[in-house]
């Protein structure tokens, strides 16, 4: 087992799979997010739904913060790995000459990423562990809409959100059809997965972006 | 042409280098980058200064030593193409040109512009081979049918050259372009899968060893590789390493 976790392939795959479960994790999240703007009523349910449903809180929540914990780590010795590699570096090094930034760049979108991570789960999941846990409060399927639409006010909240998403996005634009590659797949089907990369990449930061606008600009009026 | 050269001089491989500037006039268009260091060592062996210590053989882009970074490329801004196929004419007139040894942990300088490359025949050692009988009886390989397309796609992966522009290139100094190419010529032939598990797993395990860095697919390798070898290489040796892994 330790000989497999020093296997640079081995690394790779954590790297590949662990990404690929953050990529459908966050398809599922945009689809319960995007409700918030068409029928609040419909978002208060599934939220609720997340929130309370012991399959999605006692198994896949764990699962989705190790997750996340083990795509950093990796992220960050891969990073240290590979700058040892390179112990004395070029004077003169064209790296756009031969390779995309966002490519070259995946530990600063990453790290900008994590750091948007740290916010977002003070935002809501400190939050909601404080009012179910620490508070004791009862359960209240209408309070997800107003709680959420209330965090968008301030604008720097806002604008760090969309800040994010954007490193998401670019994030994304490489990684996404990369971690194909790693798990050995680069045959035909590959210029259809790199199209459909460059849509998802595009279309779920934006979509996040469009909410977070919509309800910084739609705030409720007590 | 008037150049001005800036190039890594480094006595041995326990000294510190440094760039040091050498201005070069007359410079033909025509001439190969390696005839421009020619033309420039005869002017310093003339004035008894050290010439520049490059390493070179065929100087017809099969023998892959010109381990040379140049304006922070390997081997130049042109594709498919080694330092002795670089030619001047690829440069204008006045230009600065930045010329350093390739930068590996892997590959040490050991001097001026030469790196040790070992680290590849290493690799190679470790299942770049078939085991084939020698007691009299050897199955003539051409006795065996293989297909065009699979025969043409194990022959372009033989036709890397092991100069280590994929090192060269790539940000994290992985060798996974190299290794890849190295295992296909091999997993794609039916007298090289008998031995396809401990190949692989010996030679990622050999290359591992030698400090090079992990891929992430950035594609700088294919992009700067003399020979053209491709990203499928590396899809192909993760397929391989990945079932030899199951397997166990």
């Amino acid at each position: 087992m330790s000989g497999l976790i020093k296997s640079s392939i081995v690394r790779k795959v954590v790297m590949a799979l662990s990404g690929l479960f953050l990529v459908f994790f966050l398809a599922q999240h945009f689809t319960i997010n995007i409700t918030s703007v068409i029928d609040p009523e419909t978002f208060n349910t599934w939220s609720h739904f997340m929130g309370y449903n012991p399959l999605v809180q006692y198994l896949l929540q764990p699962i989705l913060i190790a997750g996340v914990i083990i795509h950093f780590v990796m992220g960050f010795v891969l990073e240290i790995q590979n700058n040892k590699a390179r112990g004395i570096k070029y004077m003169k090094y064209k790296g756009s000459a031969n390779a995309p930034w966002v490519s070259r760049n995946m530990i600063i979108s990453g790290a900008v990423i994590l750091a948007f991570i740290g916010l977002h789960m003070y935002d809501f999941w400190v939050h909601e562990m404080a009012y179910k846990y620490i508070e004791g409060n009862p359960e209240d399927p209408t309070r997800y809409y107003a709680e959420t639409v209330e965090k968008f006010e301030p604008i720097w909240r806002t604008v760090i959100y969309i800040i994010s998403f954007a490193l998401l996005a670019l994030h994304l634009l490489h990684g996404f059809s990369s971690s194909f590659q790693t798990m050995g797949v680069n045959n035909k089907y590959t210029p259809a997965i790199k199209t459909f990369t460059k849509a998802f990449a595009i279309v779920i930061p934006l979509g996040f972006a469009f909410i977070a606008i919509y309800h910084h600009l739609n705030p409720i009026t007590h | 042409m008037n150049l001005n050269l800036k190039i890594w001089r480094q006595k041995d491989a326990t000294s510190k280098g440094q760039m040091v500037d050498y201005p070069l006039k007359g410079v033909e268009e025509d001439m190969s980058f390696l005839e421009m260091l020619d033309v420039l060592n005869e002017q310093l062996i003339n004035k008894g200064e050290e010439p520049i210590e490059f390493d070179h053989d065929c100087r017809e882009g099969i023998c892959g030593t010109c381990s040379m970074q140049i304006n922070g490329q390997p081997h130049g801004p042109d594709r498919l193409v080694t330092v002795c196929q670089l030619h001047m004419r690829s440069f204008a007139d006045g230009d600065t040109i930045v010329i350093e040894p390739f930068r590996a942990s892997a590959f040490p300088v050991i001097k001026d512009l030469i790196v040790d490359r070992v680290a590849f025949d290493r690799i190679q050692q470790a299942g770049g081979f078939v085991s084939v009988n020698t007691s009299g009886n050897t199955l003539d390989a051409n006795a065996i049918p293989i297909g065009k397309d699979i025969a043409d796609t194990a022959f372009n992966s033989a036709t890397c050259i092991g100069c280590g522009a994929c090192v060269a290139a790539c940000k994290n100094a992985s060798a996974m372009l190299f290794t890849s190419a190295k295992v296909s010529q091999f997993a794609l032939l039916p007298q090289g899968q008998v031995e396809a598990t401990e190949r692989v797993q010996n030679m990622v395990r050999q290359m591992d060893l030698e400090g090079f860095g992990n891929c992430t697919n950035t594609g700088a390798c294919e992009v700067e590789c003399p020979k053209g070898i491709s990203l499928e290489n590396i899809a192909r040796m993760n397929r391989e390493y990945l079932s030899a892994t199951v397997k166990g």
